[in-house]
C-alpha cells in the first residue's frame, strides 16, 4: 500500500477524497417539516447533560415533551485507541483495550487475548480459563451494577445507585487483590493470566458469592414490584426482537426483545460449556424487560462464578511456548534462555503469522468482538472492535419516538451505553 | 389598630422570617445527613462539629457568586421571579398558632400570642398564598430564556392544576370535622383524637398534594435533575439561586407546619398524653416543642420519600390527580359530612364511622391504581 500523495501515477490534488462542505440545509432532512417552520422545538440535549451517560448528544424534536425525532451525535470520547493500538507490539497495546470500555475492563482484555490466541494459535491453561471466567463474571455483576444504579438513578430513584456502588466497592476490591489495579487491570494476556492469584482470592470470591444474592433481593424490593417505578418503565421503549437483530443489537437488549442469543452459550469460549447457568430472556422488549434481564443475569453469573471456583483446578496459569508468553519472573534469573526470550518479547515483540481473524465475547452489553488483521510484523496491521454500545446505541431513535423526556432519558438508561465504548 | 400592634406584628413577624431562613439553612443540612444515613455515606462532616457550620459555609458561597444573566433573559422578571416564589413560602405560616392560649405572656403590658395573625378564614389564607408561588416558578422557567427552564415551568402548572383541587378538598374534610376555618379552633378541635386517625385517608391525600405543593420528590418534575438538568432554576446562580432553594425548603418548613397543625394536633400533646403532666393544658410552654417535634417528623417523611421512590411522570400525575385524587378526595368530603350529620342525629359512635368507611374508599383506589397497572402489564407483553 502507498500513501497518499507518494504515488507517481496519482497527485496528491486528484487522489486526495473530496471533502463535502455540509451545511445547515444537507442537514434538514433529519427533522420534521414541523420543526423548520417552528412548529416544534428543537432541544439539544447533551453532550453535557446529567443523563445521557457521558458525553452523548442528542438532538431532539419535540412536540411539547413528546420526542418527535432523536438523532444521536456521537464522537465526542474519540480516542483513536484503535489507531495507537497498530502502533504497539501485541503485548503493549493490550494496555489500551482497559480504556476502551471502562466499564468491562477485564472483559476486554478477554477479548483481546483471545484474538491474538486464535491469531498465534496459543493454548490457555485450564486454571488460566477458570480464573478469566471468574473475573468476568465478576466485571459482568460490576457493569450490571453501575448499569442498575444510574438506570435507577435516571428515574431518580437515587439511594439505589450508592447500595450499587458498595458492592462494586467489593468487586474492585478483588480485582485489586488480584492485580493491584482497580479497574484498568491488564490482568488477562494472551496465553494466560498475567499471575496466579492470591490465597485470600477464594475466600474473598466465596464471601462475596455469599453476600451478594441478598443484595440483589434488596435492589428487587426497592424496584421490581415498586408502582412508581412500574409506571416508568412499562412498556418504555419497546422494540420488537426482528427490529433490534436489524439494527444489530446484542447483548441483554436483544434478550429482552425474545432473541436467546448469548455467545457463552451460542459459541461457548473459555470453557464455558462446563457451567450450568441460564440465559434470561423476556419478550415484552421494553426497559422493564431489559431491567428483568439483567437483574436476573447478575444472579446467573454468580452461579456461574461458584461452579467456576468449585471446579478451578491447580496448575499453571500462562501457556508455556516461550516464543509468545514471557517466562516467569523466577526463570529469568536462573536460565539464559528465559532472559532471551524475556528480552526479545518485550522489546521487539512476537511476530505474528499474517492473516486475520474476528472473535467476540459476550460482555455485559452485548458482543464484543475483535477484529485481528497481522502483515506478519509484531504490531497488529489493523485492529477494529466491535462494540456493542455502537450498536445499541443505534436503536434509540426507534425506541424514543413518541415517548416523552421523561422516558427518552430511561431508555438511554436502559440501553446501558458506555461512550468510551462508542466513540472508541 | 394602635401603633403598639402594628409594631408587634412586625416584630413577631421579624423574628419569624428569621427562624424560617434559619430553619432553611439547617433543613438543608437535616436532609443531606438523613439522606446520607439512608444511603450508607456520612453526609456533611467537614465544616464544624458534625458539619454544623455547612448551611453557614453555602450561605458564605452563594453571596459571593458572581450573579449571572442570560444575555438573552428578561431581566425584571429574571429577577422578581425568586422573589415571587419565595414570598408566599415565608408568610403562609402567618396564621398557624405555635403555642395555646395558656402560653401567651406580658411583655411591655401587652399579651403576646403565640400566632401572628389570628384570621377566622386561615384555612383560605393558606390556599391562596399557596398558589401564589406558583407564578414565581413559572416566570422563573420563562424569563430565562432557555429550553430546559420553559419545559419545567410548563411543567409546573400543569403539575399545579391537578393537585390543588386534590388539596383544597381534602382541607374541606379538616374543616367539617372542626367546624371552623380558623386554625387555632381546628387546633383545639383535636384535643381528644387527631384529625390524622378521624380522616386518614384525607391525611395522606393532603401529604401527597402537599409533596407535589412544594415540587418534592417524586414530583420534583419542574427541576427533574436527570430530565431537565435543573428545569426552572438552571440559569440561576449566586444569591437569586439560594432564593429560589430557600423558596422550595421553606415551603417544606411552612407545609409541615400545616399539616401537623390541621392533622396531627398542631401544638396540642398527642391525645394518649391528655391530662398529664406533659399536656399542653397543664405545661403551656410545651406547646411548641409538641409543633417542632412533629414537624421534624414529617420532614424526615418527606425526605425519606425522596431516597426511596423513582419520580413519576408529569402526564401519570396529572392522570393521578384528576382521576384518582380528585373523585377520592371527592368522596371524603362526602363520607365526612354525612358521618358528622349520622353522629349528631343518631348516635355519637357514627364518628368512627368516618375512618373505616373512607379506609374503605382509599382501599378501592388503591385497587383501581393497580388495575390500571395491571392492564398495562397485560397489554405490554
Amino acid at each position: 500500500m502507498v500513501a497518499l500523495g507518494e504515488d507517481e501515477s496519482c497527485p496528491y490534488e486528484e487522489c486526495m477524497p473530496d471533502i463535502f462542505e455540509v451545511t445547515v440545509d444537507d442537514l434538514k432532512h433529519l427533522v420534521s417539516e414541523r420543526a423548520i417552520s417552528g412548529e416544534t422545538m428543537l432541544l439539544n440535549m447533551g453532550p453535557q447533560h446529567p443523563s445521557t451517560h457521558g458525553v452523548l448528544r442528542l438532538l431532539l424534536e419535540l412536540d411539547g415533551e413528546t420526542v418527535v425525532n432523536c438523532i444521536p451525535d456521537i464522537g465526542f470520547l474519540h480516542t483513536g485507541v484503535e489507531k495507537n493500538m497498530e502502533a504497539k507490539t501485541y503485548q503493549k497495546a493490550e494496555v489500551m483495550t482497559d480504556r476502551l470500555d471502562y466499564l468491562n475492563t477485564v472483559g476486554n482484555n478477554l477479548a483481546y487475548s483471545m484474538a491474538v490466541e486464535k491469531l498465534v494459535g496459543l493454548d490457555v491453561p485450564a486454571r488460566a480459563q477458570g480464573l478469566r471466567v471468574i473475573l468476568v463474571e465478576l466485571q459482568r455483576i460490576a457493569s450490571h451494577l453501575i448499569w442498575l444504579g444510574t438506570a435507577a438513578l435516571d428515574v431518580a430513584a437515587m439511594s439505589t445507585f450508592l447500595y450499587c456502588f458498595r458492592e462494586r466497592e467489593d468487586i474492585l476490591d478483588i480485582f485489586e487483590l488480584v492485580s493491584g489495579q482497580r479497574m484498568m487491570t491488564t490482568y488477562i494476556r494472551p496465553g494466560g493470566v498475567w499471575r496466579d492469584v492470591p490465597v485470600e482470592f477464594e475466600k474473598a470470591v466465596r464471601d462475596f458469592v455469599k453476600m451478594m444474592p441478598k443484595r440483589v433481593d434488596q435492589y428487587e424490593a426497592l424496584l421490581t414490584r415498586n408502582p412508581l417505578f412500574l409506571d416508568r418503565t412499562l412498556g418504555i421503549g419497546k422494540i420488537s426482537g426482528e427490529d433490534a437483530l436489524n439494527l444489530g443489537m446484542t447483548g441483554p437488549g436483544l434478550r429482552a426483545s425474545g432473541v436467546n442469543w448469548d455467545l457463552r452459550k451460542a459459541r461457548p469460549y473459555s470453557g464455558y460449556e462446563q457451567y450450568d447457568f441460564e440465559v434470561p430472556t423476556r419478550t415484552e422488549g421494553d426497559v422493564y424487560a431489559r431491567y428483568l434481564v439483567r437483574v436476573q443475569e447478575m444472579r446467573e453469573s454468580l452461579r456461574i462464578i461458584e461452579q467456576a471456583l468449585n471446579k478451578l483446578p491447580m496448575g499453571p496459569v500462562r501457556s508455556n511456548n516461550r516464543k509468545y508468553v514471557p517466562p516467569p519472573r523466577s526463570e529469568i534469573g536462573v536460565s539464559m534462555e528465559a532472559l532471551i526470550h524475556h528480552f526479545k518479547l518485550w522489546t521487539e515483540g512476537f511476530n505474528a503469522p499474517k492473516g486475520y481473524i474476528y472473535s467476540a465475547v459476550e460482555s455485559p452489553r452485548g458482543e464484543l468482538g475483535v477484529y485481528l488483521e497481522s502483515d506478519g510484523g509484531p504490531k497488529p496491521y489493523r485492529i477494529h472492535w466491535r462494540t456493542p454500545s455502537f450498536d445499541n446505541l443505534q436503536s434509540l431513535p426507534l425506541m424514543a419516538k413518541g415517548h416523552l423526556i421523561a422516558d427518552l432519558v430511561a431508555i438511554i438508561g436502559s440501553i446501558d451505553i458506555v461512550l468510551g465504548d462508542v466513540d472508541r | 389598630m394602635t401603633f403598639a400592634s402594628v409594631l408587634e406584628w412586625l416584630i413577631k413577624g421579624l423574628v419569624w422570617v428569621l427562624v424560617l431562613l434559619g430553619g432553611f439553612a439547617y433543613l438543608t443540612y437535616y436532609e443531606r445527613r438523613a439522606l446520607a444515613r439512608i444511603q450508607v455515606r456520612i453526609g456533611p462532616n467537614r465544616a464544624g462539629p458534625f458539619g454544623l457550620l455547612q448551611p453557614i459555609a453555602d450561605a458564605i458561597k452563594l453571596i459571593f457568586k458572581e450573579e449571572f444573566m442570560p444575555a438573552r433573559a428578561d431581566k425584571l422578571l429574571f429577577t422578581l421571579a425568586p422573589i415571587i416564589t419565595l414570598t408566599p413560602a415565608l408568610v403562609i405560616t402567618a396564621v398557624v398558632p405555635f403555642g395555646p392560649e395558656a402560653a401567651n405572656f406580658p411583655l411591655f403590658g401587652r399579651t403576646i400570642t403565640w400566632y401572628i395573625a389570628d384570621l377566622n378564614v386561615g384555612v383560605l389564607y393558606i390556599m391562596s398564598v399557596a398558589s401564589i408561588a406558583v407564578y414565581g416558578i413559572v416566570l422563573a422557567g420563562w424569563s430565562s430564556n432557555n429550553k430546559y427552564a420553559m419545559l419545567g415551568g410548563l411543567r409546573s402548572t400543569a403539575q399545579m392544576l391537578s393537585y390543588e383541587l386534590a388539596l383544597g378538598l381534602s382541607f374541606i374534610a379538616v374543616i367539617l370535622l372542626a367546624n371552623s376555618t380558623r386554625l387555632i379552633d381546628i387546633v383545639e378541635a383535636q384535643t381528644g383524637m387527631w384529625f390524622a386517625v378521624l380522616q386518614p385517608v384525607g391525611m395522606i391525600i393532603f401529604l401527597i398534594a402537599t409533596l407535589a405543593e412544594v415540587n418534592r420528590a417524586p414530583f420534583d418534575m419542574p427541576d427533574a435533575e436527570q430530565e431537565l438538568t435543573a428545569g426552572y432554576h438552571s440559569e440561576y446562580g449566586g444569591m437569586k439561586f439560594a432564593l429560589l432553594f430557600m423558596a422550595e425548603y421553606d415551603k417544606m418548613i411552612a407545609i409541615c407546619i400545616i399539616a401537623a397543625s390541621l392533622f396531627f394536633g398542631g401544638y396540642r400533646e398527642p391525645w394518649f398524653l391528655q391530662g398529664t403532666l406533659l399536656s399542653v393544658d397543664q405545661t403551656p410552654l410545651l406547646g411548641p416543642v409538641y409543633l417542632f417535634l412533629k414537624v421534624f417528623i414529617l420532614l424526615f417523611g418527606m425526605i425519606w420519600v425522596r431516597a426511596t421512590l423513582p419520580r413519576i411522570r408529569y402526564d401519570r400525575l396529572m392522570a393521578f390527580g384528576w382521576k384518582i385524587l380528585l373523585p377520592l378526595s371527592l368522596a371524603l368530603v362526602f363520607l365526612t359530612a354525612g358521618g358528622i350529620l349520622l353522629e349528631e342525629t343518631v348516635n355519637p359512635w357514627f364518628r368512627w364511622g368516618i375512618p373505616v368507611v373512607s379506609l374503605a374508599a382509599g382501599w378501592v383506589a388503591i385497587l383501581g391504581m393497580y388495575q390500571t397497572l395491571r392492564r398495562k402489564e397485560h397489554a405490554r407483553a
